[in-house]
């Protein structure tokens, strides 16, 4: 299989730093550094991820899962360690780009759905001119193709072409995500990271957008970074997890593994306590 | 010293016309560059062309022609006050309100109908230098979506132009994207005046006192309006509800951009041409002058 993504030793720290910082914090004590104060967001995380394949990040709040992905989409620089993105025959040293490299690798080669769709969307603009500015943003400018491109996505993501013109401030809040996916979609992008897109919705809700998100892997073989706290998503989606705490990976492996033969006390308290 | 009636020449002191020459030559340098200068204060509210009039103080020298226009007129209220102020403080200069006896022409709003020749120096007042500003709010990033050419946004706006209206609406502050990479606003004038300033022989340099900004479209340069592949830039067509092209009811031109008017007697809608001087002329051409009225 075709290697995506390679990310090795990847540190995130908010604060000025001291050399105690990843000493004094850890899983087993905190992610506040005793020494300055600095939060050690996220420690020496490691991973790869291939084509097709769909990776999952577990842990409580605060735990750093949401960090890792936001430096992989350049919302926040990385402090320390190597990202390393494969695409058609290239590879791309994440941490190491420019501005206009980052913009091009993040408006046309990744896509990002976020739990809350006022930061995926523009709200003050229609569904279909949030997937236009996308595609504007790759570089078409032809309307008619736009609007055409557009209307299939929001088919394929089952929101119903006749209100592709409306504002998202009208629609649900699952057919949000549905229209942040599309969007997302919209440039096919080879790798897409997902942020708690199903927390909040409804139950049945969930189901359907958790399937939409199967049926894409399945159709378009995207590659997906997962990020969630709930196990029945990462038990339904992930292939492979890793399991986070305190800014540091304490587990990681096959989902099936994890979640039947969980080793760390800190896992094993996790999947205990899935309802 | 009684002639300059107390000021020095062209009002501002040396240091302020030498700074606005410098920012015009690098506006000139990188066309269609927002290039930050020191905007004085002016002895006029900012908001009623004090970017233009520093523009024109820092440049005119004696025997330059001055020509002031706003809203396509010599005589509107503010036009004859920023005119009459250029003639208090810079002695020697001639006035004139014929476009091609210019050697400069302040303008707001219009672009003149007659075209400029390579002789001729265009200045325009601008309230709005930047066209990201409707679609970015902080000028951090605008500054540094400016340097990326990012300007997909505005493209976003038209898209969502199209599906309200079925057409684009903006009527002023076109996005025009000069010399292939910077994007102005070329915001006091009408989408009709837009391809005026594309491969214009007249240099035209943009000053916004508000704003603090100054900018250019030299000579021969491209200024090319954005648009869709698919769906082109247009200009206003002023067609009637038959579709033919209105006509100026005073001169009869067919091609100037017209001004509406309502007939306060008959409450009759009237077109007039915008550009007074282009109206006379099109007058005097058709023998038409005994008719003059106005």
């Amino acid at each position: 299989m075709k290697k995506i993504l390679e990310v090795n030793s990847f540190s995130k720290v908010y604060g000025s730093g001291c050399d105690c910082c990843f000493a004094e914090t850890g899983p087993e004590r905190t992610n506040i550094c005793p020494g300055c104060g600095s939060v050690v967001a996220a420690h020496d995380v490691s991973f790869s991820l291939h084509q097709g394949e769909i990776l999952g990040i577990m842990g409580e709040s605060g735990s750093g899962k949401s960090t890792v992905v936001k430096s992989l989409f350049f919302d926040e620089p990385a402090s320390w360690g190597q990202a390393s993105f494969y695409d058609n025959g290239s590879r791309y040293d994440l941490f190491e780009l420019n501005r206009a490299q980052q913009r091009q690798l993040r408006s046309q080669r990744f896509g990002m759905v976020y739990q809350n769709p006022h930061l995926g969307l523009n709200f003050a603009i229609s569904a279909g001119g949030n997937i236009a500015e996308r595609l504007l943003v790759a570089g078409d400018s032809h309307y008619q193709r736009i609007r055409s491109r557009a209307q299939d996505l929001l088919q394929r993501t089952e929101v119903l072409p006749e209100r592709m013109d409306e504002i998202p401030r009208n629609f649900s809040g699952g057919m949000q995500q549905r229209v942040q996916i599309a969007k997302a979609l919209a440039t096919d992008p080879p790798l897409l990271f997902l942020d708690e897109v199903t927390t909040g919705l409804d139950l049945s809700v969930q189901a359907a957008i958790l399937d939409l998100i199967l049926e894409i892997q399945h159709e378009l073989q995207t590659a997906m970074i997962v990020v969630t706290h709930d196990l029945g998503v990462i038990r339904l989606l992930a292939d492979r997890t890793l399991v986070m705490k305190y800014g540091r990976i304490i587990e990681a492996g096959l989902t099936d593994q994890i979640l039947e033969d969980p080793q760390h006390a800190y896992t094993q308290r996790l999947v205990a306590s899935a309802l | 010293m009684s002639q300059n009636n107390g000021y020095p020449f062209g009002f501002l002191d040396e240091y302020a016309k030498k700074e606005v020459r410098r920012s015009v030559l690098k506006a000139i340098a990188l066309p269609g560059y927002q290039v930050p200068y020191s905007s004085r204060e002016m002895p006029m509210g900012r908001g009623f062309g004090t970017g233009g009039l520093q523009l024109t103080l820092a440049l005119i020298g004696p025997g330059e022609v001055l020509k002031v226009i706003d809203q396509g007129s010599d005589d509107s209220v503010n036009a004859v006050n920023l005119r009459s102020f250029v003639e208090l403080t810079c002695p020697g200069i001639a006035t004139t309100a014929k476009t091609e006896e210019a050697s400069l022409i302040q303008s707001r709003h219009r672009i003149p109908e007659k075209a400029l020749n390579d002789r001729q120096l265009l200045v325009l007042q601008v309230p709005y230098p930047d066209p990201l500003s409707v679609v970015e709010p902080s000028e951090d990033r605008r500054k540094a979506m400016h340097g990326e050419a990012d300007y997909a946004r505005l493209l976003v706006k038209l898209y969502e132009d199209i599906v309200k209206f079925k057409e684009i609406t903006i009527s002023h502050r076109y996005p025009t994207r000069i010399n292939g990479h910077y994007i102005i606003d070329p915001s006091p004038i009408p989408r009709f005046d837009v391809p005026k300033l594309h491969q214009s022989a007249a240099l035209a340099l943009l000053g916004a006192g508000r704003e603090k900004k100054i900018y250019a479209v030299p000579p021969y340069t491209d200024a090319v309006p954005i648009a869709f592949d698919d769906i082109p830039f247009r200009i206003e067509d002023f067609n009637d509800d038959q579709g033919r092209r209105r006509t100026c009811q005073r001169c009869g031109c067919q091609t100037s951009y017209l001004d509406e008017f309502i007939d306060s007697t008959s409450g009759e809608k009237l077109y007039q041409c915008s550009d007074i001087d282009w109206c006379n002329d099109q007058l005097t051409a058709t023998q038409h002058l005994e008719e003059v009225d106005i």
